[in-house]
């Protein structure tokens, strides 16, 4: 049903008056580059010699093309070990992803549809750890890794992150599991289905929308990271290092240069931003829609 | 090189096996036990996982930092609740607070109104993953990148010389003089704010833009034949059904205005009275070694968020009245 009312739908949302169109437009626009503006000027800057951006403003080099270099970005791609960093910051990434947002959806689904005494109590307790601020949990947390013989390993920013990721992932996943319509589950379970069933053949891919949010962000946030990975993995294994890490220590090294710091970063974000492209393609509407009718 | 396709191996298989094994196989323990039992020990082997991982990374150390708040900067004296009267008799830790206030206030209300006015307008246009990967840029670029960026927005050259600061530049071009942006107390606890809005604001759209794709179709086209306009629509519709997720992301947004950190450490790291109650936390434990008040600070911080959890709890007992 949704192949045939989808278009349909779209159709009708686009008809509206010409002029409402264009002002539509307009304001996208003009947000569109309100929002871009800041990250231009420094895309800009990263184009040109350091002297040239101390001394004028990124906009006065519009104007005279030939005052652009790539030095900037050849320093950081130089950098002995930055392949090795990268393959580093994929192998604590992509784990310390898949960890939470599974735990996560176990927890929800839990807190969402299943019946048991102080179930509000504890939801409280694990959405106010939320507030609580990373840096005040790092001590004790590295004295039990290096009881443990386990500081350096990869292992240690998995279970960190996922800790530290847990509170929002539950947060988000238990709201839009708790807005899925009573009548799935029930006819489900009629049908004799037990809740793993029902978790992975219904919860699970009607969630959909928030599970590719949350991977978005849980995947960002770990890939920016930079405090967890020093503290858990720096002190011990520079071997494992990410490439956070290595960006930090190249602006350090050379008293804070800036130019070196906005070319990394625009190499760095680059992955991010291919991962939030590849999964815009789960926002997409009737999801949820197409399971409520069956 | 061997290491590493071990690492690679269990990256992409181990940890997936592991986690979905763990569901099958204590479904199958499950079933060996009686009826009654099962019903009972269910909810918590599908929560035992995520509450192991709170309780080691989060329960415990913050046990610890309760207990290490009524002790003294050695960590080893009672000083009972000696920390808690610094925080809140100290004027520097108060200006704190009251910025976080502001904070609050208008990044939670910006970051939550622009998200969801950029989720409601791109759901209307062709271009919509492109123009929501343009937002979303921001939070893509590492805090430290972002501070970076915006402080070539926010730069300040003395009148007269040649301004490098995006703003300055723009009013240079008018005919203004040039603002310090960064040095005017109350405005510039404003433009940092401006800062994480900028940031922010992609998030709340993320997951306000998911909430809305799940809203039936049927349900608006049904509307609309009606003959309700699409402010109607909005109002009688979207708003509603959106409001669970609202409710969410302003929490969150709450949250992290109160923990708010990042942007003020890279770019004034609290001069001219922009300090917040998280930067200061991090001076009192990192800079003047007063474990301490650091931890009484987070204490505090901890406390400040039960209100907001009380609504949250009323609005889910809400939710579940109505499904």
């Amino acid at each position: 049903m949704t192949a045939i009312t989808q278009p349909m739908a779209i159709a009708n949302r686009r008809r509206g008056p010409r002029l409402g169109r264009i002002g539509l437009h307009l304001t996208i626009g003009i947000l569109l580059f309100i929002w871009l503006l800041p990250t231009l000027g420094m895309l800009v800057n990263s184009l040109r010699p350091a002297a040239d951006v101390s001394r004028t403003g990124w906009w006065t080099a519009l104007g005279s093309p030939g005052s652009f270099t790539t030095e900037n970005y050849a320093h950081v791609l130089a950098q002995a070990g930055l392949g090795q960093a990268f393959i580093n910051s994929l192998f604590i990434t992509i784990p310390a992803t898949i960890i939470p947002v599974a735990v996560a959806s176990f927890a929800a689904y839990a807190f969402a549809w299943m019946n048991f005494r102080g179930r509000d109590a504890l939801f409280i307790l694990v959405v106010g750890l939320l507030v609580i601020p990373i840096q005040t949990t790092m001590v004790p947390i590295l004295r039990l890794f290096r009881d443990l013989g386990i500081a350096g390993d990869f292992l240690t920013v998995w279970l960190a992150h996922t800790g530290y990721g847990l509170p929002f992932a539950i947060f988000l996943l238990r709201n839009y599991m708790g807005g899925l319509p009573r009548e799935v589950f029930e006819s489900a379970a009629i049908d004799g289905a037990s809740p793993a069933t029902a978790f992975f053949r219904l919860a699970l891919p009607m969630s959909v929308p928030a599970i590719a949010s949350l991977v978005i962000f849980q995947f960002l946030f770990v890939w920016n990271d930079l405090l967890v990975a020093l503290i858990y993995l720096g002190a011990s294994n520079a071997a494992n290092l990410p490439l956070t890490v290595l960006v930090a220590n190249l602006s350090n090294s050379l008293g804070g240069e800036w130019h070196f710091l906005m070319a990394a970063a625009f190499i760095s974000m680059a992955l991010p931003l291919i991962v939030f492209f590849g999964l815009q393609r789960y926002f997409v509407r009737g999801i949820t829609g197409g399971a409520v009718k069956g | 090189m061997d290491d590493r396709l071990i690492t690679a191996l269990i990256v992409v298989i181990g940890v997936p096996s592991v986690l979905f094994g763990y569901i099958a196989l204590t479904e199958r323990l499950l079933m060996l036990a009686p009826d009654h039992w099962r019903v009972r020990l269910r909810p918590w082997v599908w929560l035992a996982p995520a509450v192991g991982f709170l309780t080691v990374f989060l329960v415990y150390p913050t046990i610890y930092t309760l207990y290490l708040s009524f002790l003294d900067k050695f960590s080893k004296e009672f000083v009972g609740i000696d920390n808690y009267v610094y925080f809140l008799t100290t004027s520097d830790t108060l200006i704190a607070l009251r910025n976080n206030v502001i904070w609050l206030v208008l990044l939670t209300f910006l970051a939550v109104g622009g998200g969801l006015l950029v989720a409601i307008l791109v759901d209307r246009v062709r271009y919509e993953s492109v123009a929501k990967s343009l937002i979303f840029v921001p939070l893509a670029i590492s805090f430290v990148g972002a501070g970076v960026i915006w402080k070539f927005m926010f730069d300040f050259r003395p009148p007269g010389q040649a301004q490098t600061g995006t703003l300055n530049g723009i009013l240079g071009a008018v005919g203004v003089d040039p603002v310090p942006w960064l040095i005017n107390a109350p405005g510039n606890t404003v433009a940092l704010i401006i800062v994480a809005v900028w940031i922010w604001t992609g998030f709340c759209m993320v997951i306000l833009s998911g909430a809305l794709k799940g809203i039936s179709t049927e349900l608006l086209e049904a509307a609309r034949v009606d003959g309700a306009n699409e402010l109607q629509v909005f109002r009688g519709i979207t708003l509603p059904l959106l409001l669970p997720t609202i409710a969410v992301v302003a929490t969150t947004m709450v949250i992290t205005s109160l923990k708010a950190f990042d942007v003020v450490y890279v770019m004034t790291n609290g001069a001219f009275d922009t300090e917040v109650v998280a930067n200061r936390l991090y001076k009192e434990l990192f800079a003047f070694g007063q474990p301490g008040r650091a931890s009484a600070v987070a204490i505090v911080l901890l406390l400040m968020i039960i209100p907001v959890m009380a609504i949250n709890i009323r609005r889910f007992r809400e939710q579940e009245a109505i499904r």
